[in-house]
């Protein structure tokens, strides 16, 4: 839902601190920092596991938003379309690989959940997606391309589900920047 | 590329949509909602309420935001909805799933269609072929698209509603709008 998002109380009150200091995430053009996480806890992803495929990731506070508009949740029901612009969605939190493995199988989502656990935050951190006043990752998303390059970040209030229109503009606008528009730009080339 | 601004509706309302009052009513409010959710059965009767104390002064507008993996009925129940809607009896299945939200299953639709006055026969056969699938999951995108990400989300002349939905935040909220007046229509 979303006037009452994640990590808000009944009253509306945000868990988390609320007067950050600015953030700096990694921008768009920065190589996105290669990682090992565990998703379960007996199997391990690198984002260079991916090359080759876009990769959406999506960092966010914790696991058990008690709401049924949550973020992850949100997310596995728009993967078609991630898919269809060849991006696959890992989810980052600082909860250990158990508790992503119980919450996974209860909000039912359909991508890896991988645990930023120890060193705590340690990827989110180099992502500059820490929040290191409530010990949580910030919920911050990054678009890589298909060689781990950013195209796309964005830092959302912590209390703002972001939703996905940013994710999908994003893919749709690499949709142009990819082999399509080298054909453009030779297509313009002859034309003038 | 610009990513930035207040999330507007997209596409905006036109003839594809289950409306309620007249198309030039100053205001327009749209639900993205999803029959299973029960913060929207919550805010069902606020929004008729809402409806009823305004009258022709707002067009109501509501589309499918099922989050099926949550809510396994979700979905059905929003076809069934489409299905009535076929028939013209979209508004009285609408109200059904929301005034009974544990009782969503298919044989449940049934009933409803039953009751309704609805080709029983017809409706069965367009979900056994999920003829409204389709439709849902273009609803669904469309919310995607405009910035929803949960429900319920309302958007007032187009622009996405952030305050509550409590009969108080969504009068005072079309209020406004009718002020601002149709440059604020999208």
């Amino acid at each position: 839902m979303t006037a009452a998002d994640s990590n808000v109380d009944g009253e509306g009150r945000s868990h988390y601190t609320s007067n950050v200091e600015p953030h700096s995430i990694l921008k768009a053009g920065v190589q996105a920092p290669d990682f090992s996480l565990r998703s379960t806890p007996d199997q391990t992803v690198s984002l260079s596991d991916f090359r080759g495929q876009r990769v959406v990731l999506a960092f966010y506070p914790a696991d058990w938003s008690p709401v049924c508009g949550d973020q992850m949740t949100l997310y596995s029901e728009v993967l078609p379309e991630f898919q269809r612009y060849n991006a696959i969605v890992l989810g980052i939190s600082v909860d250990g690989a158990w508790c992503h493995m119980a919450y996974r199988k209860h909000q039912k989502i359909a991508f890896p959940l991988l645990a930023d656990f120890e060193p705590k935050g340690g990827v989110a951190r180099r992502y500059g997606a820490y929040r290191h006043q409530d010990g949580v990752a910030e919920r911050a998303l990054f678009v890589l391309d298909e060689n781990g390059v950013i195209y796309w970040s964005y830092l959302s209030p912590i209390g703002v589900n972001p939703g996905a229109d940013g994710i999908l503009r994003a893919l749709e606008s690499m949709q142009g920047s990819g082999p399509h528009a080298q054909a453009d730009q030779a297509a313009r080339a002859v034309a003038s | 590329m610009t990513l930035g601004g207040p999330p507007t509706l997209t596409p905006p309302v036109s003839a594809a949509d289950h409306a309620l009052g007249p198309p030039t009513a100053p205001v327009t409010l749209v639900e993205y909602g999803d029959y299973e959710c029960p913060y929207c059965g919550a805010a069902h009767p606020v929004v008729k309420e809402v409806y009823r104390q305004l009258g022709d002064e707002l067009r109501f507008v509501f589309r499918h935001f099922p989050l099926t993996r949550v809510h396994p009925d979700a979905e059905r129940a929003a076809e069934a909805a489409e299905a009535a809607g076929a028939q013209h009896r979209f508004w009285q299945m609408h109200d059904l799933p929301f005034e009974n939200q544990n009782a969503l299953e298919d044989e449940d639709l049934l009933v409803y269609a039953n009751a309704i006055g609805l080709d029983v026969r017809r409706f069965v056969i367009e979900l056994e072929n999920g003829v409204y699938t389709p439709k849902v999951r273009a609803d669904f995108l469309s919310g995607v698209r405009s910035g929803v990400n949960g429900t319920p989300t309302f958007f007032i002349n187009g622009r996405r509603h952030e305050g509550g939905f409590d009969l108080e935040s969504l009068l005072g909220a079309i209020a406004a709008a009718a002020v601002a007046g149709p440059t604020s229509m999208r």
